[in-house]
């Protein structure tokens, strides 16, 4: 029973990190319909700056923190501005290969020894590490510190979306941005603030993810980004509930395979369940079927 | 890119030097990790190798010929190796190579050198498929140091006898040659020397979250964990370990030695054992030689790897001697002919499959660096 618990904090572990890279995937396609396959490179980014901000200028953990989302915000709108809107009107497929250029544009400039470089860094732990033990179940502050940033930022992204003028009319440019635009709606600063959100999200969980496992390279943004790709489109991308549910259901498949099968069935289990909500609802769990406007 | 078109620039000056002096030459090339997961294995193999044709070309070259060579970087990864020995093979036209570092780069590199005859002899690659495959020998490819077979049946026997541990733990990367066969072997070894592997999970190579591997382990109370891997994922492991609470005692192999394991790992891995292939702590003459030598210009002590750079370096220019020719035909029936070598490393055998048989060192992590604790002969 000990074993069964601290293997689902595990995995819960595992499941909001992937959490927060799934958030700024779904944002992003709720809102414009692209596929932003750089955007775990952005956490990659955002896992840098923290390196930098911690290792170099000593700042507080908060400061950190501000820093790789200011930096990941503004890398994500720089993107959009150069590698997307001139897309808008060219057919989907074009800033799909894109954003996958994209992705591999960072990885591969960043690797670049005038840049971050090439190697693999340690990452600093801006504080120590203390685990606590209750009946042979033990929790780690960075663990707590992970569950609560990303229910913070769902919640806020929550209210963004549903609760603000800006997320009014992100949901109007999300429906049609056309009619938004004509309605009055800037549609390029609207989305110019959905890819700011995403780099926000997707710098926080760098930060997050260089605390929990310190070490850094410029492809570490590769598997989360895909596992979180797949949790999004798991829990029905473009729902932000469904992300976050997607990315702990593919945390619990992930640790529980492990735990009670073997390691190496691990990514077979998880990819296997999608396949099979995706054959049961081709949405994702939480999606809710559009008609596509091509 | 920019780094290996320095050091094509280097070599091409040197070679211009051979020329104009009308001595003949003979171009090699190292394929080495320069960037990448593995990088201090690779500068430190790039430092000993250029150690070693410093000394040839000063000494009047080898067989009457000048070295000059060309280095390249495969980033730890079987793609670029491959790419690699295809440029140094078709492009250079070198006639041996030293390369490349890890198993599974080097793997690679011994198909293409059998396949365009190039003999090439890695310092440093453990895994038994370097020079076999499929129960068949690549005649062109040789290695200077021991076989992973012998070094997981090192560390078992250490494990079981010397630390009298009962039960193991083994997490390995199920991607890599070199860590995959290498758990195998310990694995069996430990079994038939009696004791108990409570526990056998294997990971993926980009994982960086072993929590919950490793509270299956703890859950198997296990004596000890081994971590066949190279020094950024042990650090990664060790480190979660010890938050999680494992008590067990962490051992390795080769792969272990490098100066950033404990620059990654700080106090998870004191304490921890590995085998290696040889310690600068060793007080025979030829090691406190090559010490002071490579720390007077390198600054730094040589680890295993650079110094089996050296060694496997010296060996290619033992067979080159012998055959008096620049001909990659006659200097691999040179090395097939070599019985065996005398290195900085220690005295060691070649076998008919072109392995190394030679005596291994156990190590033991102390205040972030390697004390030498006992050699064990094969």
């Amino acid at each position: 029973m000990e074993y069964f618990v601290q293997q689902v904090i595990n995995g819960l572990q595992i499941g909001f990190v992937y959490a927060l890279v799934a958030l700024g995937y779904t944002l992003v396609y709720g809102i414009v319909r692209l596929i932003n396959f750089a955007h775990g490179d952005v956490f990659m980014v955002g896992a840098f700056i923290g390196l930098y901000a911690i290792e170099r200028h000593h700042l507080p953990i908060s400061a950190v923190f501000l820093a790789a989302v200011g930096g990941c915000a503004l890398l994500a709108m720089a993107m959009e501005r150069v590698a997307y809107r001139p897309l808008r009107e060219a057919p989907r497929i074009a800033s799909l290969i894109t954003a996958i250029g994209m992705s591999l544009f960072l990885e591969y400039f960043t690797a670049l020894h005038q840049v971050f470089g090439p190697d693999y860094y340690s990452f600093p732990r801006p504080f120590a590490v203390t685990t606590w033990e209750v009946r042979g179940i033990t929790l780690t502050n960075i663990q707590a510190i992970i569950f609560v940033v990303t229910l913070l930022c769902l919640g806020l992204l929550q209210f963004v979306v549903y609760r603000t003028r800006t997320g009014r009319a992100m949901r109007a440019v999300s429906y049609d941005y056309v009619t938004a635009g004509l309605m009055g709606v800037n549609v390029n600063l609207v989305i110019s603030l959905t890819f700011a959100l995403g780099g926000a999200l997707a710098g926080v969980g760098g930060v997050l993810y260089g605390i929990a496992y310190p070490q850094v390279n410029t492809f570490m943004g590769v598997m989360p980004g895909l596992k979180a790709f797949t949790a999004a489109v798991l829990g029905g991308i473009g729902s932000i509930p469904g992300a976050v549910l997607g990315a702990l259901i593919m945390g619990q498949s992930e640790t529980l395979t492990a735990a009670y099968l073997s390691s190496t069935y691990r990514d077979g289990i998880a990819f296997l369940i999608l396949i099979a909500v995706l054959v049961w609802k081709p949405t994702g769990i939480l999606g809710t079927a559009r008609t596509e406007k091509v | 890119m920019k780094r290996t078109s320095a050091l094509a620039a280097v070599a091409a000056f040197l070679w211009g030097l051979g020329a104009s002096a009308q001595a003949r030459e003979i171009r090699i090339g190292l394929i080495t990790p320069l960037t990448g997961d593995v990088k201090t294995f690779g500068e430190s193999v790039k430092n000993a190798f250029e150690m070693a044709v410093d000394e040839a070309n000063k000494a009047g070259g080898v067989a009457g010929m000048k070295i000059a060579y060309v280095v390249v970087d495969d980033r730890n990864d079987p793609t670029e190796a491959s790419n690699a020995a295809n440029l140094l093979i078709n492009r250079h036209r070198v006639k041996a190579i030293i390369g490349s570092v890890t198993s599974k780069a080097t793997i690679p590199v011994s198909d293409l050198a059998q396949s365009f005859r190039i003999p090439a002899v890695t310092p440093t690659a453990t895994n038994p498929k370097v020079t076999v495959a499929d129960g068949k020998r690549k005649d062109y490819m040789f290695r200077a140091c021991f076989i992973d077979p012998f070094q997981g049946r090192v560390m078992a026997k250490f494990a079981r006898e010397s630390l009298k541990t009962g039960s193991a733990a083994v997490l390995y990367d199920a991607s890599n040659d070199y860590s995959k066969g290498i758990a195998e072997f310990f694995r069996d070894a430990f079994k038939s020397l009696g004791g108990e592997v409570a526990a056998f999970e294997s990971y993926g190579k980009d994982d960086v979250d072993f929590s919950a591997l490793l509270t299956k382990v703890k859950a198997s109370n296990a004596d000890v964990l081994f971590l066949p891997d190279y020094y950024n994922k042990v650090g990664l492991i060790a480190k979660q370990a010890r938050e999680k609470g494992i008590k067990a005692k962490f051992i390795g192999p080769d792969g272990w030695d490098s100066p950033d394991l404990a620059k990654i790992a700080g106090e998870a891995v004191e304490g921890g054992y590995f085998s290696n292939h040889y310690s600068h702590e060793d007080t025979r003459p030829e090691v406190v030689t090559w010490v002071k030598k490579y720390k007077a210009k390198f600054g730094q002590t040589p680890d295993a790897l650079g110094t089996l750079a050296y060694d496997a370096t010296n060996l290619l220019f033992a067979a080159i001697r012998k055959a008096n020719s620049d001909d990659p035909r006659k200097i691999r029936e040179a090395l097939a002919s070599i019985k065996g070598f005398q290195g900085v490393t220690g005295k060691a055998t070649m076998d008919k499959n072109g392995d190394m048989i030679k005596s291994a060192v156990i190590i033991r992590i102390e205040g972030g660096r390697q004390k030498f604790i006992k050699v064990v002969t094969p």
